[in-house]
């Protein structure tokens, strides 16, 4: 008001008058309307990708009416690929296999044979749309290898990798209902009224022989698979309040009642209620309350990782030029999703620095690693030279340069470094016992001494003289499997320090 | 109506202009012509030829990515600053020649080595060495460890050595080999006993 005088007093007009009410006004019924509209749209639609190389998803794209997807993005992760347009061809090479697509047909060839598509092929800012049906004939050809595609849930399998389940209900009183898999699982466990739901996003998990399993018990009649949008849901039916309990490294998952006297049981077993719509770490149960008697829901726990691996170079910085047509840089991203899936596999949250062809400083990878306050940092390399793996530590002058609390940035790994070259000697022994020659070393590498926590770089070069040897999924599992073992094996120890 | 020494002033500029083009593109024909020559790959003999004296190098070998002391009979002069660089002057002949262990790219040199007390040595590094020094964690590690243990076993007093690549600082060596800081020396002489063969 006092304002509003002032300006009279000056003679200065309001900057809207009062016609101006009604544009404001239609303003404002613009931005309800676009509001309500964007929150109508519908949601992206994704592939999830499953192979032994590394589990990712790539967007669907919506062309003359069928979900679409490009080639480029999808095989990107599994090996060496490139595209170069002429003209209406499209030609893509992945490592030694060529194709030609032609825009607009609704045939290929690859490796000098014809394909059917079942829609036209696409041209979009150099990538190649190609509809997501013709996947299950195309990809073999590219890869050599057998694949299953769940078209309308969006899931594509490469080789066998798929993660089966079998569930029991056990005669107990309150029941039991155990699900066992063939591989460790993380799913994100959800609660609603009657019903417990595990969202296997990452996990190739597959149906079982009937989608609806029934167990003839009131408190825990039936669980539902289905699939949809990349991601894999079992939900459980129950009458009462469950909840989910991991075992056996995640191979188990058992839900069982939430009752009071149920949960006394479980106290015993030092079960730690997790937020609802959280993954759920192994060892950890997730409640799933009635609706009566139903606790306020928790705030959503942000995840913390236990190990952050970080694929060494990217963007302007190649590395090592491993051969003609591969570069460290890439190879580093395809070792440290594997990495991933072999350290989540065995219930070990874990967060992939370099995820992209992205140009990180190596302060900003210290950045990182230490603002997350994760157990163990570990950047991977690779080499053309050498054979087998080297297994490094920090190379840190004698005495730290610390001021009191202060911790000197060259030196920050100072205070973490016997705990490093321990982890660095577990690895090692790992490798050994695999029979891959394996030396441990220190080294000038940034950014290994500013790091705060436990910290050591892996280089991988090829057991022979051949670097292709590199990008052989069955090789970059052969190594990360071996460095994620060695890992879970000194979990408590890295937890102890974290 | 134009002046007329106006039309001259303006003739002889034209004429002036258009005889400097032909000139300026005579000049460039000739230049390109001309082959210009490359980086000079000459290896440097050591310039001192006085009394010899037996040293021992830390020579770096790939095949087995280790690091062996070698005994060698090389010219050294007094001084201790140029000791050190006839040193490395003799370790990298040793790496610039047809079976080298431990091969570098052609032109490497070693511009100067300079030792500031107490107990500093700075080694400059051409950039012909840096640049077209292989990439890779253990090579890079190789080198810089053959470089500094070297000078450090043969001059007594160094605790510290910064690598410096034409008289400049330089994140790294080639991707991997941390140049930003100074090595300290007991650190490096540990690592190079990592590196010794069987190790």
């Amino acid at each position: 008001m006092r304002w509003t005088s002032d300006l009279r007093s000056v003679g200065v007009r309001p900057a809207f008058p009062r016609t101006s009410r009604p544009p404001v006004l239609t303003i404002g019924g613009l931005i309800l309307i676009c509001a309500i509209l964007l929150s109508g749209a519908p949601a992206e639609k994704h592939l999830a990708v499953y192979s032994v190389a590394a589990n990712y998803s790539v967007q669907l794209v919506q062309r003359e009416g069928r979900p679409y997807v490009g080639l480029l993005e999808l095989l990107e992760p599994l090996g060496k690929v490139s595209a170069k347009t002429e003209n209406k061809s499209w030609r893509l090479r992945y490592n030694n296999v060529e194709g030609d697509f032609q825009v607009g047909k609704t045939h290929a060839r690859v490796q000098g044979r014809d394909a059917d598509l079942i829609g036209k092929f696409f041209v979009e800012n150099n990538r190649g749309l190609v509809p997501l049906g013709s996947l299950a004939s195309l990809l073999p050809r590219f890869l050599g290898g057998p694949v299953t595609l769940h078209e309308e849930s969006g899931r594509l399998f490469i080789g066998s990798v798929a993660t089966h389940f079998t569930a029991s209900l056990s005669a107990d009183n309150p029941p039991r209902l155990v699900f066992h898999f063939t591989a460790p699982v993380n799913p994100t466990i959800a609660t609603e009224l009657g019903a417990l739901r595990m969202t296997f996003s990452r996990e190739p998990l597959v149906a079982p022989a009937s989608p609806t399993l029934t167990f003839g018990n009131k408190a825990i009649p039936s669980a539902i698979y289905s699939e949809s949008n990349g991601a894999a849901v079992v939900t459980v039916n129950a009458s009462i309040p469950v909840m989910a309990t991991f075992s056996s490294d995640g191979r188990t998952v058992t839900i069982s009642s939430n009752s009071p006297s149920a949960a006394a049981q479980t106290a015993t077993q030092n079960a730690v209620p997790a937020a609802p719509g959280t993954p759920a770490s192994p060892g950890q149960p997730a409640p799933a309350p009635s609706s009566s008697n139903a606790p306020p829901p928790a705030a959503p726990v942000s995840r913390r990782y236990f190990a952050v691996v970080d694929a060494s170079h990217g963007g302007d910085d190649h590395g090592e030029t491993l051969s003609n047509t591969l570069l460290e840089k890439d190879v580093t991203v395809a070792l440290a999703r594997s990495l991933r899936q072999e350290l989540e596999s065995r219930g070990i949250p874990t967060l992939v620095l370099r995820d992209s062809d992205a140009n990180l400083s190596v302060d900003q990878r210290a950045i990182f690693a230490n603002a997350d306050h994760a157990a163990i940092y570990i950047a991977v390399h690779a080499a053309s030279n050498g054979h087998g793996v080297r297994v490094y530590t920090a190379l840190l002058p004698f005495g730290g340069d610390d001021r009191a609390t202060f911790r000197s940035w060259t030196t920050a790994q100072h205070a973490a470094l016997p705990l490093s070259k321990s982890i660095a000697a577990a690895v090692a022994a790992e490798f050994q016992r695999r029979q891959i020659p394996v030396r441990t070393l220190t080294a000038p590498l940034r950014p290994l001494n500013n790091v705060t926590g436990a910290a050591i770089a892996v280089e991988v070069a090829p057991q022979g003289s051949d670097s292709s040897q590199l990008t052989a999924p069955d090789y970059q599992q052969l190594v990360t499997s071996a460095v994620a073992t060695a890992i879970a094996a000194t979990r408590d120890q890295l937890g102890a320090a974290q | 109506m134009i002046p007329r020494h106006l039309v001259i002033a303006m003739s002889v500029l034209l004429l002036a202009a258009l005889g400097l083009s032909v000139y300026a593109w005579h000049m460039r024909k000739t230049v390109a012509a001309t082959p210009v020559a490359s980086t000079d790959t000459r290896l440097l003999a050591p310039p001192f030829a006085g009394p010899t004296e037996r040293v021992t190098l830390y020579v770096a070998h790939d095949d087995d990515g280790s690091l062996r002391a070698e005994s060698a009979l090389i010219p050294l002069p007094s001084g201790r600053q140029q000791r050190a660089e006839e040193l490395l002057r003799a370790l990298l002949s040793l790496y610039l020649d047809k079976s080298s262990p431990h091969a570098l790219g052609s032109g490497a040199d070693i511009r100067s080595v300079f030792l500031v007390d107490p107990g500093v040595a700075v080694i400059d590094l051409n950039s012909a060495f840096a640049d077209t020094h292989r990439s890779g964690v253990l090579v890079e590690d190789l080198t810089v460890t053959s470089l500094i243990h070297t000078i450090s076993a043969n001059t007594p007093g160094i605790l510290k050595v910064k690598i410096l690549v034409d008289g400049k600082e330089r994140d790294t060596l080639a991707g991997h080999a941390d140049l930003s800081d100074f090595y300290d020396v007991t650190a490096v002489n540990q690592l190079a006993t990592q590196l010794q063969p069987g190790q």
